[in-house]
């Protein structure tokens, strides 16, 4: 854990008294201090790329009252620096009076192990590592053009100091490893993208050449890619497969179930909690605790643990997601959301493991059922405008389906929907929930987060495919 | 205070020099600071207000052809030679790349001349929050307006670029923005939501606050009760607002890296017809007050205005010293991007471009990572409005359209509207032969 106050012409005593003289007035605040440590390591083009280490510190002094919130952040840790600080959230405050909130709950439960996942592997062993997967790879087939590999790992040390001097603390460690892969074949290119990672040590993820498998399912893709035709474009049957597919939650009724824009009412669902907004066999949660993922936090940045949170239960809207803010305006509880990039940005209400849960039908019962249709296996990124309630997701792998059977590959298209109604279009859920490999990073409002999805696969009746082929 | 050249100067030559003595045989290292200052407004009332300093040096360590990188925002001087020792064993150990090196001395920038990039205004948080409030007000003049979400924000960076080539250089610039995000709610509570938005160099450029809430209010009201259409192959307008990201692919798509790896759809296409004859696309650095304006590019490579398309033809692609090395290229100062990037403006009004076609599909919004520069292939979600004769009829939502950018790019005509209003600009832009996927 680091000691954020050695080194620096201000003793730990000093930022508590700022702390509590700031916020005593408030309704809530604290003083947030981040220590990062990142790397990234990259293989392009059979050579190492890049290898860039990052080291950034900082803190964030944030005051809130009524539904004002007051913030300055810098990296230096100085006490002329906080008392600026404090004197300008004062100056944003000087004539709102609140309440400070009582303490946070304190959890003994942790979901990840305190590690360096930067140090724990060495750089020697991480290069040699790249160098074989290039081998590796290219060693697949003559027609590989391109490869690309990296490692990507995070040693992020937060502290929250609270008025009165409460202390809460965590230690997250981040792992990534992602491969990618252009094959051209007579005269067409594409590519093809697999990655794998969590909150755990790289080796974790890596051993009994785990990383092969990374390798062989990026070749994979490319090469159903290669033998891709044109996308229909129109509203069809659209089968999800399990897993990374569920970004479409996360897109389509994630991001309208976080509080702030439904405390704002901008939100599609905010007048809807109670109501039925999906079919009766659509559970889903949002849930920060599940061991070494990649969106699991044991507590959040304003300190709330984290929890397994019901948004839906059998296809009625049960609860928001909130931060400390939201929830207090909307008198309900932090349900341990309140999430931010880093000390250079505010809190806001955010996903951490978005998962719609088992239904009772098999994939096979489901393409069967259908006549005309696509299966979509993955997808690259997806975005939502959360007050009309449209949203996309981009195919990076599909197929046809006809008459029941999986037919030729599709290229990537883009599908639309309207997140208010789609779960209302979702007529079959299956068996076989499965959590995303750990490559999920989400962005609102300028701020990047780590993230998880799952699901099973899931049958829909009518979505709009956005191809070529009329 | 932002801090001064002077104190970064300092820094730079600090780092650059212990990266010598130990033991690199070069060091590039820039340093920066940026402080900025943000109000937000939540109907008619204070929701935040946001200080922001940072403060970074990042620096790049060879040793003959290896290299290795590090970054720090803790520049305490003990953090820092912990740091520059880390890189330079890391750089020690990391494979070499022939193409590794400093960019070529005689191509180094030399001459600068003042673009004016630097307002030292400042403008209080209350006077912010004064000209917010005008903003709101102005969009809450029309009854549909249920929200309004506005935002006021003032930044001051300066940096200086430093390396053991002897280069040492930066500058202060400023950056003043004001947006208004409003949504409109229907008879039957269905909401849409849009925006308007000033961003410029100089304080006194930005646009006036009513302006600001009376566009954002109009553009929101025109897209309630917004209609599916059918899938069909149809001709499609870009708003100048996504016009431009047209540009984005294309510069993205020409950048040296994705030629020198083989990734692009335009590898392989300098003097080759790439779009219609009439278009022409520059790249233009130095713009008195321009948003993407720069003395000289991220590795300090002087900057001269290119022309990338000559009557539809490909001129040249956006070269730094790397790839351009790679591909037996000399860097064009293009090391961190394009400047200020624009197409020529076209011929014809943005009245006659609406009545071209009898139905045309004008767009004003895209969402999603669509374009794939490998293929070319593009498939986006998309907002907008159906015009017929020139007359815009009804709103359009929940629709796709999708095209090949090989086709787009022959299929471009530019309307004579183009502004300055982002770092990459375009005109009022029509695409023939798009497919809309909706119903």
């Amino acid at each position: 854990m680091t000691d954020f106050f050695t080194k620096t012409d201000i003793s730990r005593k000093d930022a508590e008294n700022i702390v509590s003289d700031t916020l005593n007035k408030c309704d809530d605040g604290e003083l947030y201090l981040e220590n990062s440590k990142s790397e990234s390591i990259l293989l392009d083009d059979s050579k190492i790329k890049s290898s860039n280490y990052s080291s950034d510190l900082g803190y964030g002094l944030r005051a809130v009252t009524g539904e004002v919130v007051a913030y300055s952040h810098s990296n230096e840790i100085s006490k002329s620096s906080l008392k600026q600080s404090a004197d300008n959230l004062q100056s944003t405050l000087k004539s709102k009076k609140g309440t400070y909130n009582n303490k946070i709950s304190k959890t003994n439960e942790k979901f990840y192990n305190d590690i360096n996942p930067i140090e724990e592997k060495s750089l020697n062993s991480k290069l040699e590592l790249l160098k074989e997967v290039n081998n590796y790879t290219r060693a697949k087939s003559g027609i590989v053009q391109q490869v690309t590999a990296s490692f990507t790992g995070e040693h992020k040390s937060v502290e929250i100091i609270r008025s009165g001097g409460e202390v809460l603390t965590d230690v997250r460690p981040l792992t990534r490893f992602n491969v990618s892969v252009m094959l051209e074949k007579n005269g067409k290119k594409e590519t093809g993208v697999y990655g794998i990672g969590g909150r755990q040590s790289y080796d974790e993820y890596l051993k009994e050449d785990n990383w092969k498998k990374v390798c062989d399912e990026a070749f994979r893709i490319a090469s159903v890619n290669l033998d891709s035709k044109p996308a229909p474009a129109g509203e069809m049957k659209v089968v999800l497969g399990p897993g990374w597919p569920a970004i479409l939650i996360h897109e389509a009724i994630g991001h309208g179930l976080e509080g702030d824009f439904n405390r704002k009412k901008t939100s599609a669902f905010h007048d809807l909690m109670g109501q039925r907004v999906a079919s009766e066999g659509v559970t889903i949660v949002d849930d920060g605790t599940l061991h070494n993922k990649r969106g699991s936090l044991t507590i959040d940045d304003e300190g709330t643990p984290t929890e397994k949170t019901v948004l839906i239960e059998n296809g009625i809207l049960k609860n928001f997601m909130q931060d400390r803010l939201n929830a207090r305006l909307m008198n309900t509880r932090s349900t341990g959301s309140g999430r931010r990039e880093s000390y250079k940005h505010v809190v806001l209400p955010r996903m951490r493991n978005t998962m719609m849960l088992n239904g009772k039908y098999s994939q096979e019962e489901m393409i069967k059922s259908v006549d005309k249709g696509i299966f979509a296996v993955s997808f690259g990124g997806g975005q939502v405008d959360i007050t009309s309630g449209k949203f996309v997701f981009n195919c990076t792998e599909a197929y046809e389906i006809i008459n029941g059977k999986i037919g030729s590959p599709i290229k990537g298209a883009t599908l639309i929907g309207d997140g208010p109604s789609i779960l209302k279009e979702v007529s079959l859920v299956g068996n076989n929930m499965m959590l995303d490999p750990g490559i999920g990073t989400c962005g609102k409002a300028g701020q990047g987060v780590p993230v998880g999805v799952a699901q099973p696969s899931i049958l829909i009746d009518k979505m709009t495919v956005g191809g070529t082929q009329l | 205070m932002v801090k001064d050249q002077d104190y970064l100067k300092k820094t730079a030559s600090f780092c650059v020099d212990l990266g010598k003595k130990l033991g690199a045989t070069d060091v590039t290292a820039v340093v920066m600071n940026s402080i900025s200052e943000t109000v937000n407004f939540r109907n008619k009332k204070l929701d935040e207000s946001d200080r922001s300093d940072s403060l970074a040096v990042s620096l790049e360590t060879y040793i003959g052809k290896k290299k290795s990188s590090i970054t720090s925002s803790n520049l305490n001087e003990d953090n820092i030679k912990t740091l520059i020792e880390r890189c330079i064993e890391t750089t020690k150990i990391t494979p070499e790349d022939e193409f590794n090196s400093l960019p070529d001395k005689d191509l180094l920038a030399t001459k600068i001349i003042d673009l004016n990039l630097y307002d030292d205004d400042h403008i209080s948080n209350e006077e912010k929050i004064e000209y917010l409030k005008e903003v709101e007000e102005a969009a809450f003049e029309k009854k549909e307006i249920i929200n309004t979400e506005t935002s006021f924000s003032e930044s001051k960076s300066n940096f200086i670029l430093a390396s053991s080539d002897g280069f040492l250089n930066g500058h202060k610039s400023s950056s003043f923005s004001a947006s208004c995000v409003t949504v409109a709610k229907n008879a039957n509570n269905k909401m849409e939501r849009d925006y308007e938005f000033t961003s410029t160099c100089h304080l006194h450029d930005m646009l006036k606050p009513d302006q600001i809430g009376v566009i954002a209010a109009k553009k929101t009201i025109q897209k309630l009760n917004p209609r599916k259409i059918e899938s069909e192959k149809i001709s499609v307008i870009f708003d100048r607002r996504i016009s431009k990201g047209i540009l984005s692919v294309f510069a993205s798509a020409i950048s040296a890296s994705s030629i020198a790896r083989g990734t692009s759809f335009l590898k392989d296409k300098i003097n080759e017809d790439v779009f219609s004859s009439s278009i022409n696309i520059f790249d233009k650095p130095n713009i008195i007050k321009g948003l993407g304006s720069r003395y000289f590019d991220s590795e300090g490579v002087k900057m001269e205005e290119l022309k990338l398309v000559e009557q539809g033809v490909l001129k040249q692609y956006l070269v730094d010293t790397y790839n351009g090395k790679k591909l037996n290229l000399k860097s064009n100062g293009r090391s961190g991007g394009t400047t200020n990037l624009y197409f020529e403006k076209g011929s014809i009004s943005y009245k006659d471009l609406l009545k071209l076609n009898t139905r045309t599909l004008y767009i004003t919004e895209t969402i999603g990572h669509g374009s794939n520069l490998v293929t070319g292939d593009y498939s986006v979600g998309a907002t907008g409005f159906m015009v017929e004769n020139g007359i815009f009829k009804h709103p359009v939502s929940e629709i796709t359209i999708a095209g090949n950018f090989k086709d787009i790019f022959k299929n471009i005509t530019l309307a004579d509207d183009l502004e300055f209003k982002y770092s990459t600009n375009a005109p009022t832009m029509l695409i023939e032969g798009m497919v809309v996927a909706g119903k």
